[in-house]
Parts: structure tokens; C-alpha cells; sequence
């Protein structure tokens, strides 16, 4: 099972021809990923590695090969629009990969698939979604990944690979991974995240890894309090940052006293969170549960 | 990308947003001058941090002398770690209230968020902390932008005067649209001032430019180089690096926000004090990395080097090969201890074998031995 990408994905690349694209879509498919389109405007027509059709628009690789899901490589100036494009086509699941994204741009597309409905976007500036066995849809080292019942979700790509690292050697696996991105604004969140892991029968203990910045922790931690069952681990990165180097002036305004490592701990802890000290320390603790 | 407050006021200026009279200096012979011409007037000193008045860093003058002695006494200090270079004289004015209005993106609502408050002219946090029931919010429809009739109900909940709602109607939507041109992370005004006149004014004023939105502002570009005040910063950002100083000994490159935090909060824990942040971001090239390692060098505190990557985009292999040819050429005077794993991590191990660099895969012991190592163990 495991939440968001698995057997019935039908996956679109958008960026298929790209450096990043092309070279990450062939990763995808040494997986077993059930990669069936690619986008790239202009090269309609072509097929990528012999055997997956290349159209000029993601409306078109919905009509003709039925995709469902897409993943999102194209440069920052173009993210945008391409998570619009997706999102008119219809396509259900959005995950958008490129890093350096102008946020105005991720709130109008995110805006627009508000209006619209019947897209969850991930992203941007992530690593995308694993369900280690049925499908990898991103651009994390799919030899680290052990199938299993550990969930992960994370604000972070590289440290998640750290704690799949971890999880594997100490002998667990993951039902699904998902970097819900590093930017300010993101189409999903941790609760989103949370409340799909709590439905899925895969999935018996999850792993969050938060960071500072922001109050998605808190959000997350006031939801886990409330209904969510599962045994579920944290930590929280950027505890060694310096205050004012990277979260805006007024942005803490906003967040009134949320928002520090502290508060993020303090809200983790109150939820009945355990928050490890390291990441090692967080998996052996799902191991021990 | 922070821009100083003169800058901003040039761009509020442009939107038809009223601002004081005033002149930006460099010398204090210059702001005699512009004193001479402004009447009594207010000294700024410019700096990307707040707090200026308290500190003596903003003084009223009476007369062109009181100008040019206040300016020789700010010109070359140093404030928050910013050194005054640029003076704001500004015309003196008669005020009756002191508002605060923002405009930032709000991570909840993944829209523009308005921020208002009749308690302006002091340090918003101390607001927020002490009376949080006096700052108001308005998330704004990006596709949209803020309507009139949302603007007054903002004033209105503020409890800003109903005599001014016509006048910040119009600032508020004059800000908002220079936010969105601009792609702004941060457009601030505080104090939003009310004259004794009743005229509104923009007398102070914060703007912050998302960076991944540079690419389509060649019209902000000059201000990038005179926003930046630390040089290593400074020059890391010209070669568009994500480089932040932080003070200590032991410098950190890693591909990934997450990663790099992650390990300055490692060697923080195992009682180093890391010298910067370094991103090198996804699918870094060998002429990146070298680039870096070069920004890191150039503080001159860095007594090792700690190198931590988790291949997924960016392959073990290609950092190997940056680091090498990076250090190749160079004396090197530091340690540098490179922890690697992920995507083609194993070749990139065995390519630093046999250099002078030290490989480790695990990444607590590799915090360890950078400092023990920077401590010339």
C-alpha cells in the first residue's frame, strides 16, 4: 500500500529531455516505475530511451496515455506554469522537484488548484514521493530504501536520505517517503501527510523531521495530540542557526513565539512526541517502540 | 535580497507612496548640505537591522552643523555588525500617530498576508509579544490582490484613525502592488506616520527581494552589490553561492539545506563552533564545489573543513573530483574531512584515497575528527 505514489501511479515527466529530466527519469525506470509520458514542449512526437512517448503538453499524455500522477523538473522560471499546466489537465498528483521556485509563483499555482480541485500538489523544492517496491517518483538513491512499515516525511531532501540510511540499517524499512519540500509555501503539509499515513494499514510508526521556520511543526503537533494513533517519532533541525540569518522579520510576527526550535520541541513534547537528539537516535527509537 | 531604506523609498517613491524629503549621503560635508536645504532634519544611519534609534544611530538636527557633526559621529561605526557608509537626511516632520503596516508571505494561508497595527514606531516583536491583540492580519487572494472594501476593514480592525482609512487605503494597495511587481518577500512600513497635517507618510521603510525571482528584476540587480555587507557574503552571493557567516572555526559545505543544518547542528553538539552555512544545492558540478571551498577559505578563522554529502541529485563521484581538483593546486593549511554517502558515494570515497583529504562515512565521526583535527590533534 503506502500513501500517495504505488502500483496504479502512471507517471508523467515534465522535463523529460533536461539534464535533470532525463537522467532522473531513467533512474525512475531502472525502479519499475510505471513511467509512461514524458513533456517537453517543441519535442512531440520523439520517444525518451525508445519507449516512452515524448508529447508537446501534459493535456495530451493524459488523453493518450492516461497519466495520473506527474513529476515537475523544469527550470525556475517555468515551475510555475508547469504546475498549472498539470493541474488543468487534470492530472491528481503534483510533484514539483525544482528548487528556486519565486514563491509568488508557488502561491498563484497553488491558488489556482485550490480553485479548481482534485489536485494535491508536493513541493516544490523537494525530493519527491518512495514507495520502496512500487514506485519511486523523485530523485532520492533508490538502493538505500528497504520496503517495510516505517513512514517518513520531511521538510528536507538530504537529511532524508540520512534517516532512510538509518532506517535501513537498523534493519527496518519504509512504507512511503515523502520530502514535502524546503520552501515557505508548499502544497502540502505535514497534518496532510499525517492523515494519510494514519489510514494507511502499511504503515505502523512514522518519522518527521522538521526544521526551523515556519509553524508547520506546531500545526502538525496540535493535530497528533488530537486524533493521530500511530507511534510517531521527531526531530527538528537548524537547532544550532542563529536567530534573524534566516527567517524573515516579519514572518515572526505572524507566528508570535512559534516558530524557534524551541517551540517546535516544546510543541512536539506537549503532543507526547518523543524528540530524539539525533537522527540515529530517532530510529533506534522507532526500532525500540 | 534586503534592500537599505533609502533604496526601498526610492521604489515606494515610484508608486506614488508619500515619503519624506530626503537625500542619501556618503560624507558629512554632503549632509551639511542637504541640511541647508531640508531645514531641521532627521540623520539616519543605513543598515539592515532595526533598533536604529535606540542605539543613537537615528538623531533629529536642529541645524546644518548638528547634520554634519551627527554624520561624522555614525559615518564608519559600527552597528549590529553593519558598518555605516550611507547616510538618509531626511526632512523633520510634525507627527500625530505612528502606525505599522506589512505586507510578507504567509506560510499558512500560502498567500500574501497584510499586517496592521495602530501601534507603530516601536519593535513589532515587543508589540506581538506583550499586546498581540493590537496586530491584524489580512491574507490577500493572489489572483486578486487586495480589495477596498478589505482594506478599510483592515484599518477598521486595526483602530487606526477613520479619518486616515481613505489615505491607507491607498498606500496599502500602492504596496501591495510594488510587493507583487517587485516580487517581494518583505515590504514593511513602520512608522506608517500621520501627520499633524493629516498628511499619511511612509517614514520608515523595510523591503526584501525573493531572491528566486532575481532572475526577472534587472531593474532591482543594482542593488545587489551595495545590499551586502559582510564580504565573504558579499562575494559568495556575486558567485551565486549560499554562503551565511557564522562566526566560528570549523567551515561546512553540504548539498542540501537540510544536510547543512544537520551537520552544523552535529559539530555544534559535539562542541565546534562551524565557521558558515554552505549550500551547494542539487547536481553541483566539480567547478562549483571548487568555487566554494574557495568562499570558505576565504574567512580566515576556518581551521578545518568539514565536507558532508548525501548523493541524490548530486553524485558522490562529481564532488570528489571538485574537491580534488580544488585542493590540488592549493597550499592547504586546513584539514579537510569529507563524509560521503548516497549516489556513487563509494567511487567518490575511493577517488579522495591516497589525497590529503580524509575520507569518513560515518557523519558523527566525521564532526569529531574535523575538530579534533582543527585543533591540531
Amino acid at each position: 500500500m503506502g500513501i500517495l505514489v504505488g502500483k496504479d501511479t502512471r507517471l508523467v515527466v515534465q522535463g523529460i529531455t533536461g539534464r535533470e529530466g532525463s537522467s532522473h527519469a531513467r533512474q525512475m525506470l531502472d525502479y519499475g516505475t510505471p513511467l509512461v509520458a514524458g513533456v517537453t514542449p517543441g519535442r512531440g512526437g520523439s520517444t525518451f530511451e525508445g519507449k516512452v512517448p515524448v508529447f508537446d503538453s501534459v493535456a495530451e499524455a493524459v488523453e493518450k496515455e492516461g497519466v495520473n500522477t506527474s513529476i515537475i523538473y523544469v527550470p525556475p522560471p517555468f515551475a510555475g506554469d508547469a504546475i498549472v499546466e498539470s493541474a488543468a489537465a487534470g492530472i491528481a498528483l503534483v510533484i514539483c522537484i525544482t528548487e528556486g521556485v519565486p514563491v509568488l509563483d508557488t502561491s498563484r499555482a497553488i491558488k489556482y488548484i485550490n480553485e479548481k480541485g482534485g489536485t494535491r500538489l508536493i513541493g516544490p523544492n523537494c525530493p519527491g514521493v518512495m514507495t520502496p517496491g512500487e514506485a519511486k517518483v523523485g530523485i532520492m538513491p533508490a538502493s538505500i530504501f528497504q520496503r517495510g512499515n516505517v513512514g517518513v516525511v520531511s521538510r528536507s531532501g538530504t537529511l532524508t536520505y540520512e534517516v532512510v540510511d538509518l532506517v535501513t540499517k537498523a534493519g527496518l524499512g519504509v512504507s512511503t517517503c515523502v520530502g514535502i519540500g524546503g520552501d515557505p509555501i508548499i502544497g502540502t503539509t505535514f497534518v496532510d501527510i499525517l492523515k494519510m499515513f494514519a489510514d494507511d494499514e502499511q504503515t505502523e510508526a512514522v518519522l518527521m523531521i522538521g526544521e526551523i521556520g515556519g509553524t508547520d511543526e506546531e500545526t502538525a503537533a496540535a493535530y497528533i495530540k488530537a486524533e493521530f494513533k500511530k507511534p510517531i517519532f521527531g526531530f527538528i533541525s537548524g537547532r544550532s542557526a542563529p536567530p534573524g540569518k534566516r527567517m524573515g522579520h516579519a514572518g515572526a510576527i505572524i507566528s508570535g513565539t512559534m516558530g524557534t526550535p524551541e517551540a517546535k520541541m516544546a510543541a512536539f513534547k506537549d503532543a507526547g512526541v518523543p524528540v530524539a537528539d539525533t537522527l540515529a537516535d530517532m530510529v533506534q527509537l522507532a526500532k525500540n517502540r | 535580497m534586503k534592500l537599505y531604506e533609502f533604496q526601498a523609498k526610492e521604489l515606494f517613491a515610484g508608486a506614488g507612496i508619500p515619503i519624506p524629503r530626503g537625500t542619501m549621503v556618503t560624507d558629512a560635508d554632503g549632509a551639511a548640505e542637504a541640511a541647508r536645504d531640508l531645514g531641521r532634519c532627521v540623520v539616519k544611519a543605513q543598515a539592515h537591522a532595526g533598533g536604529r534609534g535606540k542605539a543613537g544611530f537615528i538623531k533629529l538636527a536642529e541645524t546644518p552643523e548638528e547634520a554634519k557633526q551627527y554624520s561624522a559621529g555614525m559615518l564608519g561605526q559600527t552597528f549590529k555588525g553593519f558598518v555605516i557608509t550611507r547616510l538618509l537626511i531626511e526632512e523633520a516632520v510634525d507627527v500625530a500617530a505612528e502606525y505599522y503596516l506589512a505586507i510578507t508571505m504567509d506560510r499558512a494561508s500560502k498567500s500574501p498576508v497584510m499586517i496592521c497595527s495602530a501601534a507603530g514606531g516601536v519593535d513589532i516583536e515587543d508589540v506581538s509579544a506583550s499586546t498581540p491583540e493590537k496586530i491584524v492580519n489580512l491574507p490577500v487572494d493572489v489572483a486578486f490582490g487586495p480589495f477596498d472594501y478589505e482594506l478599510r476593514d483592515l484599518s477598521e480592525r486595526a483602530a487606526l484613525d477613520p479619518k486616515a482609512s481613505r489615505q491607507f487605503v491607498d498606500v496599502a494597495k500602492k504596496l501591495y502592488r510594488t510587493f507583487v511587481d517587485s516580487d517581494a518577500s518583505l515590504a514593511e512600513i513602520n512608522p506608517l506616520m500621520i501627520l499633524k497635517d493629516g498628511r499619511m507618510i511612509a517614514a520608515d521603510a523595510k523591503f526584501d527581494v525573493d531572491d528566486n525571482a532575481l532572475f526577472r528584476h534587472q531593474d532591482l540587480l543594482q542593488y545587489k552589490e551595495e545590499a551586502e555587507e559582510d564580504p565573504i557574503e558579499a562575494e559568495a552571493h556575486r558567485q551565486d553561492v549560499t554562503y551565511v557567516r557564522l562566526g566560528g572555526d570549523i567551515g561546512i559545505l553540504g548539498n542540501g539545506a537540510g544536510i547543512v543544518m544537520g551537520t552544523l547542528d552535529m559539530v555544534t553538539r559535539e562542541g565546534g563552533r562551524p565557521a558558515n552555512f554552505l549550500d551547494i544545492g542539487g547536481g553541483a558540478s566539480a567547478a562549483k564545489v571548487k568555487q566554494s571551498l574557495d568562499i570558505i577559505l576565504m574567512d580566515p578563522n576556518v581551521k578545518g573543513i568539514l565536507i558532508n554529502v548525501f548523493g541524490g541529485i548530486t553524485r558522490g563521484d562529481e564532488v570528489a573530483k571538485g574537491v580534488i581538483e580544488a585542493t590540488s593546486g592549493m597550499d592547504l593549511k586546513v584539514p579537510i574531512v569529507v563524509r560521503m554517502a548516497g549516489t556513487r558515494a563509494e567511487e567518490g570515497l575511493k577517488l579522495l584515497e591516497g589525497s590529503k583529504l580524509v575520507p569518513e562515512p560515518d557523519p558523527i565521526l566525521a564532526a569529531r575528527k574535523v575538530i579534533a583535527l582543527s585543533k591540531g590533534a
